[in-house]
């Protein structure tokens, strides 16, 4: 990775940006994010198998908004995750420059967001096929057995909200559960609030999940929530032809109308 | 009360089970379908673990639940009635195989739901809990309850410490006087110990605690608490798996005229954590409550409880989304 490092400790030693958002070498043979503001520090920065994290969450973190103008390693659903970040004015444009890495862990030059959306439009959107398959055989299930394997996993719920806080979409800072007058959903970790919180979530991401199984991957008792979003991902594309995060100028697939919108799930 | 050690031998292990099963509930480590380690109750002996590192959650559930029921009430068109929960429903439980730091947690939980007012729902679940605990055989790289004033067969919380020896039988130490009537009742399953040789792991001390807490007192305002938490997320993981958090969050749910209050867990890790009614809050971002969960474990309860707050079970660590491990973090804090 010394196009990735030396492109970051170029960017840092201009003052282009005031902080990297990477991975580094974390404890017990992890990878972890690291917030590189010193040109010197840049050698620190690693890229391999083990850097999956959604990294797109901190862009909107208020700590790492201080540094300034931030440069951040991408892959393909850290990308994405950044169109549907400028596209609910979240973040802005020019206030990020993308270091991209490739599925193949290659560093690609990504100079500006027109770049980054053509890369886009060359990559498959669908789930991972892991997940795809997974799915696949979930929908297979009669109504009934999708309603046991359901409940057996969000048993297990602590309500810790990991999935949420581990998610670049969900960046409101008071969640709809943290509302208590009125309490939209039973706050309480038994199978009926945890049952109403993951569908909750569910459908806040529809339309905006992008697919990176962050939510799952963050879970500590590994319920796998991506499935839920990743399902309404899938769902949203056949409905509305839409792939989350492919441009910066996103129209909300659940909030808008268009006149040529499928009806059919409402005969 | 004086410690007394017998042996138990394997087969002996399943009857004491059985005979302790006969009138209580029974919690202990199971092996989990998603090759998880989790806690169960009643579980056949024949799915019982002896062999595992460590939980995913801890066992703090038995005396401080998920969800505790506080009040029901009634609300009718002129008053209203508040019925209390009958604390005498409680049911007596055996812990079954809980790792030292996972049975020392309950002293630090006691140190907290009973420090001035002592909380009738803790206590009362306390007193009729029996620990058997489990001394450990094996231990992995979060593992650090020797930094903590710890070690893999501390008694601490155990009301009778199982210790394996190398033959496969167990040395039972019996503490208390709950694990005296126990010795009592199913004396015919004890044999006198004769010191054979026991198996434990090796935990290497990672740092001092005491020189820890010394340093903590100094470190409010130092760029140590920024630098290493930028990361965090803002989850409540760490605290949720943890045996010795204990914040939690009351509220009401009504459906009708019937409603309850209860309790919950809680996370001093999440945006509402001391959010004043005003809109302020003294601990507006993620560092600022993480230095505070650092701050309560290591520098405010020894002072105030007279227990450190951390038992050294790794758990954290284990469960933590990004990688923010607390040993590492401790060790750093010791030379700060």
């Amino acid at each position: 990775m010394i196009n990735l490092v030396s492109r970051a400790d170029e960017l840092l030693e201009s003052k282009a940006v005031q902080v990297v958002i990477g991975y580094e070498a974390g404890s017990t043979g992890k990878a972890r994010p690291a917030f590189i503001t010193d040109p010197s520090k840049t050698g620190s920065l690693i890229f391999d198998d083990r850097c999956v994290q959604n990294l797109a969450v901190y862009l909107t973190k208020k700590e790492v908004r201080y540094f300034g103008k931030a440069a951040i390693v991408a892959t393909l659903p850290i990308m994405r995750s950044i169109m549907m970040l400028i596209s609910e004015q979240q973040v802005f444009a020019e206030n990020i420059v993308v270091l991209g890495v490739s599925a193949e862990g290659k560093y690609i030059d990504i100079a500006g967001i027109e770049v980054m959306q053509q890369y886009i439009a060359t990559c498959d959107l669908g789930n991972p096929a892991k997940d795809q398959e997974t799915l696949a055989m979930l929908n297979k299930m009669s109504t009934q057995q999708k309603f046991d394997f359901w409940q057996k996993e969000l048993s297990k719920c602590i309500k810790c909200y990991a999935c949420r806080q581990a998610c670049p979409m969900c960046y409101c800072t008071r969640c709809a559960v943290e509302c208590n007058q009125p309490q939209w959903i039973p706050v309480q970790s038994n199978l009926h609030g945890n049952t109403d919180w993951h569908i909750l979530r569910a459908m806040h991401l529809a339309g905006r999940c992008i697919s990176c199984g962050e939510c799952g991957r963050a879970c500590p008792v590994n319920i796998p929530c991506h499935l839920l979003t990743m399902h309404m991902a899938d769902q949203v594309h056949n409905y509305f032809n839409v792939y989350a995060g492919t441009t910066d100028k996103m129209s909300s697939v659940m909030s808008t109308f268009e006149p040529n919108d499928k009806e059919s799930f409402i005969q | 009360m004086e410690t007394t050690s017998k042996t138990i031998r394997k087969h002996s292990l399943e009857k004491l089970y059985a005979s302790l099963a006969e009138n209580r509930k029974m919690y202990a480590p199971v092996a989990e379908a998603d090759n998880r380690i989790g806690y169960k109750y009643n579980p056949d002996f024949s799915e019982v673990i002896f062999d595992h590192i460590q939980s995913t959650l801890s066992v703090k559930n038995v005396v401080f639940p998920r969800v505790e029921n506080v009040i029901f009430y009634t609300n009718n068109k002129n008053d209203s009635t508040v019925t209390d929960v009958d604390l005498n429903k409680i049911p007596e439980v055996v812990l079954w195989g809980a790792h030292p730091c996972d049975t020392a947690a309950y002293d630090v939980l006691r140190s907290i739901f009973c420090w001035d007012t002592k909380d009738e729902f803790f206590a009362k679940r306390l007193e009729k809990l029996v620990v058997i605990g489990l001394a450990c055989h094996k231990s992995d790289a979060h593992c650090f309850c020797t930094s903590v004033g710890l070690s893999p067969d501390s008694t601490k919380g155990s009301d009778i410490l199982l210790v394996p020896l190398t033959n496969g039988d167990y040395k039972a130490e019996i503490l208390t006087e709950k694990g005296n009537r126990i010795l009592t009742d199913f004396s015919g399953l004890f044999e006198p110990y004769q010191d054979e040789e026991t198996k434990l792991t090796h935990v290497e001390q990672q740092f001092d605690h005491k020189q820890v807490t010394q340093h903590l007192k100094e470190a409010f305002e130092n760029p140590f608490w920024v630098e290493n938490s930028l990361r965090c997320i803002g989850c409540g993981a760490c605290a949720y798996v943890c045996p010795t958090c204990a914040c939690f969050d009351i509220q009401d749910e009504a459906k009708g005229k019937n409603g309850k209050r209860y309790r919950s867990w809680d996370s001093c890790g999440f945006g509402l954590f001391t959010l004043h009614t005003s809109g302020h809050n003294p601990r507006e971002v993620q560092s600022q409550r993480w230095r505070q969960r650092i701050l309560h474990k290591f520098s405010y309860m020894p002072e105030r409880n007279a227990s450190l707050g951390c038992v050294g079970c790794g758990r954290c660590s284990r469960a933590c989304p990004v990688d923010m491990n607390i040993a590492e973090q401790l060790q750093a804090l010791q030379s700060i």
